[in-house]
């Protein structure tokens, strides 16, 4: 079977961080969120409270329209704990908002899989505290 | 040209401990404290004259050994571990420093991956990454842009793993001789990576000695600093590695981690890749390799793939790479025991003492550790005589 399904309940769920709890929030309830410096523009790759590229400390939580494009992936085949299912393909999507997220693409046979091809979030609960976002083509 | 004072300091003694999938009667720690006293034996250096201790168990190493109140500097790192004891010398707060690491009775959960290869992180805990598939979204950018083929990724594989497999040191030995074909038909871990794309896992320690100057000049056979360079561009699988991430845009981009360092380290050495001998590159995955050779200077961007394949990496070849085996097959404990094994190698090069592989006159290698998909790279260059 080469269809990329979203894993089941049970894997190893993400331990939200204070930081990031805007973030894994906004999942809950469907909403794609990053930050972003409100003097600069900037968008971190990872939660941040001052600006690396001005030094401004005013950074609000934006939404994402959720849409990117497929920057990287890969295919696994020997599972990182036994508890995901094989295949699943780990990406690196462009997101149009002009920032890099770490996720999973679903919803599509392996051989599909092509750089740029059009995607866009789909949000999966694995426990009550956590929602995943996933990507899927559009 | 200036003086740099690392010039002034020295390799005095190196020593791997066995090698093993497993090592039944050893924790990470005792094997670790073997490479320790293996390392001054070879350096002829008494435990006594040790006045610091760097690296993994360097607590530990100063209390089994006896040494009394001495210098530490803990750092679970490889080449910066030795670049720690090197600035201790040169600063004059020691003048024979030990390292030592080791890993053993790490792994047992056989249904996961490694430990050390499955970091905990928010952002990358939910989609099942681990090293290989982290590696692998740097591989696929360098695919999609300069069309890089599974089968250069297994004429590296093919080349290090024939490299241990010759090596009677080597966990390997004699597992082979391989074939790109027989990379190409393991069975697939995180594509574009084969299992024998990947590094194993094993158990063992080792150890380094460095000395000042004054002292190095009594040993036996020490091998000198040229110069070194370290590029991180943030923590470990904790945020997408993108190959174009470039938080400035003066530097190269993420997928580049290790001009910097490499520059550096020639810059501080007077030298340039065609001055290199041989070159112990880490190997944690087969397309680290090609992208090392590019970042480094042995090729030019984007010609890494046609490069390994024409041969220039094996023995004999123009720049001999990670000669023992490396990760792939002479060892891999985890954490910084396999990384200071790159320069324990480029030592036995550079002395001319390798049992297999050896690069006839050698006399400046380059060591390498880290990689792309973690976001750093070390960079350390010896030399068989004093600069």
């Amino acid at each position: 079977m080469t269809f990329l399904e979203r894993q089941p309940s049970g894997i190893p769920v993400p331990r939200p961080s204070m930081r990031a709890a805007p973030y894994w929030e906004g999942c809950k309830s469907h909403v794609l969120r990053y930050q972003r410096c409100d003097d600069c523009g900037y968008i971190g790759p990872r939660p941040f409270v001052v600006c690396g590229r001005c030094g401004a400390s005013d950074i609000s939580w934006k939404t994402s329209a959720g849409e990117g494009s497929l920057y990287s992936w890969t295919v696994v085949w020997r599972p990182q704990h036994p508890s995901f299912v094989v295949p699943y393909a780990p990406a690196v999507v462009a997101m149009d908002e002009g920032y890099w997220m770490m996720s999973a693409v679903v919803g599509c046979d392996v051989e599909d899989l092509r750089p740029g091809m059009r995607l866009a979030v789909e949000f999966r609960s694995v426990s009550d505290e956590v929602t995943l976002p996933y990507f899927r083509p559009v | 040209m200036t003086v740099h004072p690392f010039h002034d300091v020295a390799i005095v003694g190196v020593h791997n401990t066995v090698q093993a999938k497993k090592l039944p009667d050893h924790d990470a720690e005792s094997i670790a404290l073997q490479g320790a006293i293996g390392a001054l034996a070879d350096a002829g250096v008494a435990a006594s004259e040790v006045d610091g201790v760097v690296g993994q168990f360097s607590s530990e190493v100063i209390v089994e050994l006896a040494l009394g109140a001495r210098t530490r500097r803990p750092n679970m790192l490889g080449i910066p571990a030795l670049v720690d004891a090197a600035a201790l010398i040169t600063t004059g707060q020691c003048s024979v420093v030990l390292v030592a690491a080791g890993g053993a009775s790490l792994y047992t959960d056989r249904a996961s991956t490694a430990p050390w290869t499955r970091p905990a992180n928010e952002f990358v805990a939910g989609y099942g990454l681990f090293t290989a598939a982290e590696f692998a979204l740097m591989a696929r950018r360098h695919m999609i842009e300069h069309g890089t083929t599974p089968h250069q990724l297994a004429t590296v594989a093919a080349t290090i793993r024939n490299n241990g497999h010759a090596n009677p040191e080597a966990v390997h030995f004699g597992r082979g001789p391989f074939t790109p074909e027989d990379v190409l038909e393991s069975r697939m871990v995180a594509d574009p990576f084969h299992l024998l794309d990947c590094a194993m896992t094993s158990e063992g320690g080792c150890g380094i000695v460095l000395a000042s100057a004054d002292r190095a000049t009594d040993c036996d056979a020490p091998v000198w600093l040229l110069g070194t360079g370290s590029d991180c561009l943030g923590p470990s699988y904790t945020f997408a590695p993108a190959w174009d991430f470039r938080p400035r845009s003066d530097e190269e981009p993420a997928g580049r981690v290790g001009w910097r360092a490499s520059r550096r380290a020639f810059a501080t050495a007077g030298l340039g890749p065609g001055d290199v001998d041989v070159a112990e590159l880490y190997d944690p995955f087969s397309f680290e390799i090609i992208r090392q050779l590019e970042v480094f200077g042995f090729c030019g961007a984007g010609q890494g793939g046609p490069f390994v394949e024409e041969g220039h990496i094996s023995p004999g070849g123009r720049i001999p790479v990670t000669t023992d085996g490396g990760t792939m097959s002479f060892s891999h404990a985890g954490i910084a025991a396999q990384q200071l094994q790159r320069v324990i190698r480029g030592v036995e090069q550079l002395r001319g003492t390798c049992r297999t592989n050896q690069v006839e006159g050698a006399e400046v290698a380059l060591c390498s550790n880290g990689g792309s998909g973690a976001l750093f790279t070390d960079v350390l260059l010896i030399g068989k005589d004093r600069p």
